[in-house]
């Protein structure tokens, strides 16, 4: 009973195999037929501008530390009103391993992966990003975001209290309603 | 009787044939396995991919012809050609149509068989030779299946001769003008394929190669052209079993309408894509289920076959 079992299902996976003669290939012939890439596809990464046109980053370094192959590389600098902004960014594009762990940490929504993926280089230095390759014009995938216009932090010209949503800041110390 | 039958050119044009044919079943048979895993296979090199071999040639020719410092030279050296050499002159024998084929023996069959397992030397000493486990472990193997399947591979083959009255292939293929072997002597038909299968050392009988114990079995040392050897071996012995099992079971040239020498060539094709087919399809056995099947199951069947064969032949002869 067992060797006829054996015996038929040997007949049947030459059967199951041969009906495939018919079936078409999965295979999409890459350079000649692009494959539909997704707005979230992991690839390239950019680092994008808030609506005003002001780049997002604001050098926290938090995307730095989630890399788990740490290929990101940052030193934050302040301007005049306060703000910060990293003085370089790098990107070691031949180490990042698109795991979009730096878009995750990332509070104000500037580190982001794009579904571009043909990057490559015949030199390994090229896979180095600075921040002139990274930086784009416009913001992404979050198109009205702005952390400074939302968030409590005081800069130059808008201070505690003034961002969107935000009420005036209550004095704790005061017994006063 | 053995009588030359070929011209030079005959021969030159079967030698250059054969020897075509081996090669490009390293593209057919990526193809159609690509194609039997909803894959493309290789497709870049030329129309359809056909180029890919001469790439691949070129690549093999200009290949490190390199022999490992702790290998028995001249050992390691012949062993590849022994495969070649033998499946060339096996190929001697083949009918390939009335008047088409190189010499005619009176014991066509016989020579057939004494070559096909002539070629296990290959085998053994390849991996004799590269003083490498695996490679012996490979040889060993080798050696192992030939010997078990050896048996019965010739003894499936006398129900054929016993009807046929003959070990001539000529006169094999004309015997089956009214009714081919393969139905009169269909576990014949089927032991002979498995003993082919094994005797190739294709997959799914490829135990002394299996790339998943034995990194490549006994061709592990080898590289540049000495594999290249081996391997179009190994891809003549494929189409040196199909044409021998198109000859003694499938009624060799004859055929309606089309010239026997397209028929041949046709027939010959389907056994290919069989081989290539149970590729694509079948799981490799364990080494002990391998001689266990050989020994206790299709050596009964052959035995079997050929006894029934002959009551059956005297009983129409009284």
């Amino acid at each position: 009973m067992n060797i006829a079992a054996v015996i038929t299902s040997q007949f049947r996976s030459l059967w199951t195999v041969l009906q495939h003669t018919f079936t078409k290939a999965d295979t999409v012939e890459y350079p000649e037929e692009m494959p539909a890439l997704f707005p979230r596809y992991r690839g390239r990464i950019v680092l994008t501008r808030d609506p005003d046109g002001v780049e997002r980053c604001v050098a926290c370094n938090l995307c730095a530390v989630a890399c788990p192959v740490d290929c990101i590389a940052l030193q934050k600098a302040e301007d005049e009103h306060g703000r910060w902004y990293p003085e370089f960014f790098r990107i070691n594009f031949s180490r990042c391993i698109m795991c979009g762990f730096c878009e995750e940490a990332c509070p104000t929504y500037s580190i982001q992966l794009t579904p571009d993926f043909e990057m490559c280089e015949y030199d390994r230095q090229n896979m180095v990003y600075e921040k002139e390759d990274l930086l784009i014009d416009g913001t992404g995938k979050y198109h009205d975001y702005n952390f400074y216009r939302v968030s409590g932090k005081s800069i130059g010209g808008k201070d505690k209290g003034e961002a969107e949503n935000e009420g005036e800041p209550i004095d704790i110390k005061s017994l006063l309603p | 009787m053995n009588e030359s039958i070929g011209s030079p050119l005959q021969i030159a044009g079967i030698l250059i044939g054969v020897i075509l044919t081996a090669a490009w079943l390293i593209w057919v048979e990526r193809r159609m396995i690509g194609i039997w895993q909803d894959r493309l296979g290789p497709n870049r090199v030329g129309p359809l991919g056909l180029g890919q071999v001469i790439a691949d040639m070129i690549k093999i020719f200009f290949k490190d012809d390199w022999i490992p410092p702790f290998a028995d030279k001249a050992v390691f050296v012949i062993a590849p050609v022994i495969i070649m050499v033998t499946m060339l002159t096996a190929f001697v024998v083949v009918p390939f149509a009335p008047g088409i084929g190189i010499i005619d023996f009176n014991f066509g069959l016989l020579y057939f068989l004494a070559l096909s397992s002539l070629a296990v030397y290959s085998a053994v000493l390849a991996g004799y030779a590269s003083n490498n486990k695996y490679a012996l472990l490979g040889a060993l193997r080798a050696a192992a299946q030939t010997v078990s399947y050896e048996v019965f591979m010739g003894l499936s083959l006398m129900g054929v001769v016993m009807l046929s009255g003959s070990f001539n292939l000529r006169e094999i293929v004309e015997a089956q003008r009214d009714g081919w072997f393969c139905i009169s002597q269909f576990f014949g038909l089927l032991v002979f394929l498995i003993a082919a299968v094994a005797e190739s050392h294709r997959s799914p009988l490829d135990l002394p190669e299996a790339e998943q114990e034995l990194i490549a079995g006994f061709h592990t040392e080898y590289s540049g052209m000495k594999f290249g050897m081996f391997f179009v071996g190994e891809y003549l012995g494929v189409t040196l079993s199909s044409a021998m099992i198109v000859t003694l079971f499938f009624g060799g040239w004859l055929g309606p309408v089309l010239p026997p020498l397209v028929w041949f060539c046709l027939k010959t094709t389907i056994g290919i894509l069989f081989f290539v087919l149970l590729r694509a399809a079948l799981p490799r056995p364990r080494y002990d289920q391998l001689m266990m099947f050989g020994w206790k199951v299709m050596l009964p069947i052959a035995l079997v076959n050929l006894v029934a064969t002959g009551g059956v032949a005297l009983w129409l002869e009284s």
